[in-house]
């Protein structure tokens, strides 16, 4: 496994011209690639909140309704409304970009991108419905 | 993509993989977890539901997935934006360590975590 690609070493110090720490704030395609990005941020925050969320259930029913208690707090409820709002653009991004990432074929005509990325949407829909139906039903 | 694909296809496929899983499932999970029930909008489901659901092996295994791979999706993809965004090529090796240590931190502790229930 090589990590480290140096990344300088075919190109002469002589040719490298200087791009400024924020070059992608001046550009709104490129500010949005960005937060495309950023998005992995609340992704992964998220993962972690629902594994306390299981440490707190694995702790017993105290535990699990303090940390439902914090869920009600406005922080909380502020917090992941803002990781929502990420958490969506990255689907949204993603499904958008999946038909270059993937090129599915019926025979030897290729699948139209619209509809990759309908089918994309739908089977978000339908897994959203899936997990609330599961984790609701009492 | 191309170049990050000959970097490491292993850590990409997680990334993509990751991807599809995070996108699929985080909003809706988010959603009701975090605005949905904590709002009252929706009752919240009693500790022994949510606890018997999670004891279900299945269960187990789709919020390891979700979790595991979530972290490992991040861990790529924020590697490369400290990479591009802020160009911090001289930390590559220090910045991959950090990335998919803590994705396998919390990939170890989610296994941890659903199967010591």
């Amino acid at each position: 496994m090589t990590i480290n690609t140096q990344y300088t070493k075919f190109r002469p110090q002589r040719y490298q011209t200087r791009v400024p720490i924020f070059w992608w704030v001046h550009k709104w395609a490129h500010l949005r690639f960005i937060t495309r990005e950023l998005t992995s941020v609340f992704v992964a925050i998220y993962a972690f909140v629902l594994l306390f969320q299981l440490w707190a259930l694995n702790q017993g029913a105290e535990t699990y309704a303090l940390f439902l208690a914090w869920l009600r707090t406005p922080i909380s409820i502020g917090l992941h409304m803002v990781a929502l709002l990420f958490v969506i653009f990255h689907s949204i991004t993603w499904f958008n970009l999946a038909p270059k990432a993937l090129v599915l074929r019926l025979g030897t005509k290729r699948v139209p991108d619209a509809v990759l990325i309908v089918l994309n949407y739908l089977a978000w829909g339908v897994l959203s419905v899936v997990i609330a139906w599961i984790m609701l039903k009492a | 993509m191309k170049t990050r694909k000959s970097i490491d296809p292993f850590w990409w496929s997680l990334f993509g993989t990751g991807g599809v899983i995070a996108a699929l499932c985080l909003p809706a999970l988010l959603f009701l977890n975090g605005v949905a029930i904590p709002l009252g909008w929706i009752e919240a489901p009693s500790y022994e539901h949510v606890l018997t659901l999670v004891k279900n092996s299945l269960t187990r295994l789709f919020l390891f997935v979700v979790i595991s791979l979530s972290l490992f999706h991040w861990a790529h993809r924020f590697r490369f934006t400290l990479y591009d965004g802020l160009q911090l090529k001289h930390l590559n090796q220090l910045i991959a360590v950090l990335c998919y240590g803590t994705a396998m931190i919390g990939t170890i502790a989610s296994l941890y975590t659903l199967w010591g229930l």
